[in-house]
């Protein structure tokens, strides 16, 4: 299946209530599909387009608010105009789900594949302290898979889960297994509002503290539950690493292309493995600290201009250099160019 | 000594105790009465779920006692829609200022009224941005001063005021679209009509009902509260008038 449909379906299948959403290229056929598949005959799954990707976010915070399974995606551009909506999302702690099929910038940039919002999905992009959980899919069945885990993490964590995809991604066509169908949910969270009852409080979904004491509090809430996703959530792949003596960084599907020149590198004798972050907040620094103590040194290859090489960076904390190699602009590094960079950067460096 | 027998007024019970953060004189106090009033008559506070705005009202939440949500500035239609949407066998309700729904959320309020969300927009025009301080509106009327037009607005430079409900009213998506005041008490009790007739227009779901409240802001415009009364009647209901725009097609 086509990434983008695949992850469409799996939205239906993971038991969704509600998709808002706006058309942009690469990740149209998302709501495409959506539309075709109906699947409010399927599920009772609400489909709508929205007049734009701020309205589109706002009505995923106002089914949110009622304790449902909503969602929303788009790309790069369209999600900066998220931002604001993701940021009271936050504030508010409501579970959703963003996927981001990411396209070149700045600007309107182009259509083409690429990294370059990492930077806006981990460390922010919206206003105020927060953060996204982050799922860094590499394959389309990694993609479909990442819609179900995301909306648990989700709920588990009352926090908007973004899916950082790529216009590779959502574009090429793979086999996947699609998951079985799985009920909607079937509880009335106390959060949610849902009409007051007359024994209890109404319910008030807010990000609004007028005290700055207050807020604080919020600010400590918000802050003691990411350490706990921090401690909980990050996932990671390794591969090649037991005898590594060089490091390949890279995520998404720059990872797979990494992966090639690692064994391309291993054929010439060159004992290099690759860490593929699958979380990206929580960032799997502790991972990467480890093989520092291994290796003499890493390269971080990305579709940007060097973006998550600053948490690596962070992680190894200086004990080997850490180099960074990337394309940008929609183009897409080949294992070539990464090989020679991982020998001119890093072993001949 | 209030008795059961000499009693006149109660407070509805869908209003809280808190007290009320509006200045003095200010009109919100009277809507927000009226539309709790309203919700309690019809019994419907536990199947009600409101969209506070951002602006004088973002407190709303404080004084409805029923399950609220907080929207970004100008997003409270949107919320609206996605509240309405899973939940649609429940009575929705935004309650808006002139600058959220008229300015920062036209495209919200014009979609989703386009779209005839069942729900109903509760719109208080007073032609300023009162929570800021006295700032420009999109429903300004031309030459009044506030804290950006303090010449008065130029309709050179700074456009015209906004009649966002006639608007509205053109859209197909949009089922009773009304204006009202509640400066008076004959005022009050056709507003509250209009509410009423809005709330339960929605279990038709046939489209939006939208319901302006032309309404003071004597912090905002500099006047005592009687002297924004006299003038919103000698200024604002020329260019605002009171009545209603589009009535359900089987009532006219």
């Amino acid at each position: 299946m086509k990434g983008n449909e695949a992850l469409a379906e799996a939205a239906i299948r993971a038991g969704a209530d509600a998709y808002f959403g706006y058309p942009i290229t690469p990740q149209s056929e998302v709501i495409e599909y959506l539309m075709r598949e109906n699947p409010v005959d399927r599920t009772g799954m609400q489909v709508l387009q929205a007049e734009s990707e701020i309205a589109a976010i706002n009505m995923v915070y106002g089914a949110a608010g009622c304790g449902k399974r909503a969602m929303t995606s788009s790309s790069s551009p369209g999600i900066s105009l998220k931002m604001e909506g993701l940021s009271y999302i936050a504030g508010a702690e409501l579970p959703c789900l963003v996927v981001n099929v990411v396209r070149a910038g700045p600007g309107l940039g182009t259509i083409q594949p690429s990294q370059s919002d990492y930077f806006q999905a981990v460390k922010g992009g919206g206003h105020g302290d927060y953060k996204l959980i982050v799922l860094a899919p590499a394959t389309v069945q990694e993609s479909v898979d990442y819609v179900r885990l995301g909306f648990e993490l989700a709920f588990k964590y009352r926090n908007p889960v973004m899916i950082l995809s790529d216009g590779i991604i959502g574009q090429m066509m793979e086999k996947v297994e699609l998951f079985e169908q799985q009920p909607r949910l079937d509880v009335e969270f106390e959060w949610a509002t849902l009409g007051k009852k007359p024994d209890k409080d109404s319910v008030i979904v807010t990000s609004l503290q007028l005290q700055s004491e207050e807020q604080e509090k919020v600010n400590l809430r918000l802050q003691a539950k990411y350490r706990e996703v921090e401690k909980n959530e990050v996932r990671y792949e390794t591969y090649g690493c037991e005898d590594a003596e060089y490091l390949f960084a890279a995520y998404g599907s720059c990872a797979r292309i990494t992966r090639k020149a690692m064994e391309m590198a291993r054929a010439r004798g060159i004992k290099v493995g690759l860490l593929r972050p699958q979380t990206l907040y929580p960032f799997p620094a502790d991972a990467i600290n480890g093989l520092a103590d291994q290796v003499k040194g890493i390269l971080t290859v990305e579709m940007n201009a060097g973006q998550m090489v600053e948490d690596v960076r962070l992680a190894v904390n200086g004990k080997v250099p850490v180099k960074f190699y990337g394309r940008f602009g929609g183009m897409i590094p080949s294992p070539d160019e990464i090989l020679e960079a991982l020998e001119q950067k890093i072993i001949g460096g | 000594m209030i008795t059961p027998e000499n009693l006149v007024y109660e407070k509805t019970s869908v209003m809280t105790d808190r007290v009320l953060h509006y200045c003095p004189g200010c009109g919100h106090g009277t809507a927000h009465r009226i539309l709790a009033e309203v919700i309690g008559e019809l019994g419907i506070q536990g199947d009600t779920i409101g969209v506070a705005p951002v602006g004088c009202s973002v407190l709303a939440y404080y004084y409805f006692d029923v399950d609220m949500q907080e929207a970004a500035h100008g997003r409270a239609p949107a919320v609206a829609t996605g509240i309405k949407r899973v939940l649609p066998e429940k009575y929705v309700f935004t309650y808006q200022g002139d600058g959220d729904l008229a300015a920062i959320g036209t495209a919200e309020t014009i979609h989703a009224c386009n779209r005839g969300e069942s729900i109903l927009i509760v719109f208080i025009n007073n032609g300023i941005y009162g929570m800021t301080g006295g700032q420009m509106a999109p429903t300004t009327l031309a030459g009044m001063k506030s804290s950006t037009s303090p010449r008065g607005r130029d309709v050179a430079t700074m456009g015209n005021p906004l009649k966002i409900t006639e608007l509205v009213a053109q859209l197909p998506g949009t089922y009773f679209v009304t204006r009202q005041a509640v400066h008076a008490p004959a005022n009050v009790r056709k507003a509250k009509r209009a509410l009423k007739k809005a709330l339960e227009y929605q279990k038709l779901n046939k489209g939006t009902c939208f319901v302006e409240i032309v309404s003071n802001c004597p912090s905002g415009w500099k006047m005592t509260p009687v002297q924004s009364n006299k003038w919103m009647e000698e200024n604002m209901f020329p260019f605002y008038p009171l009545g209603d725009i589009k009535v359900p097609p089987e009532k006219q």
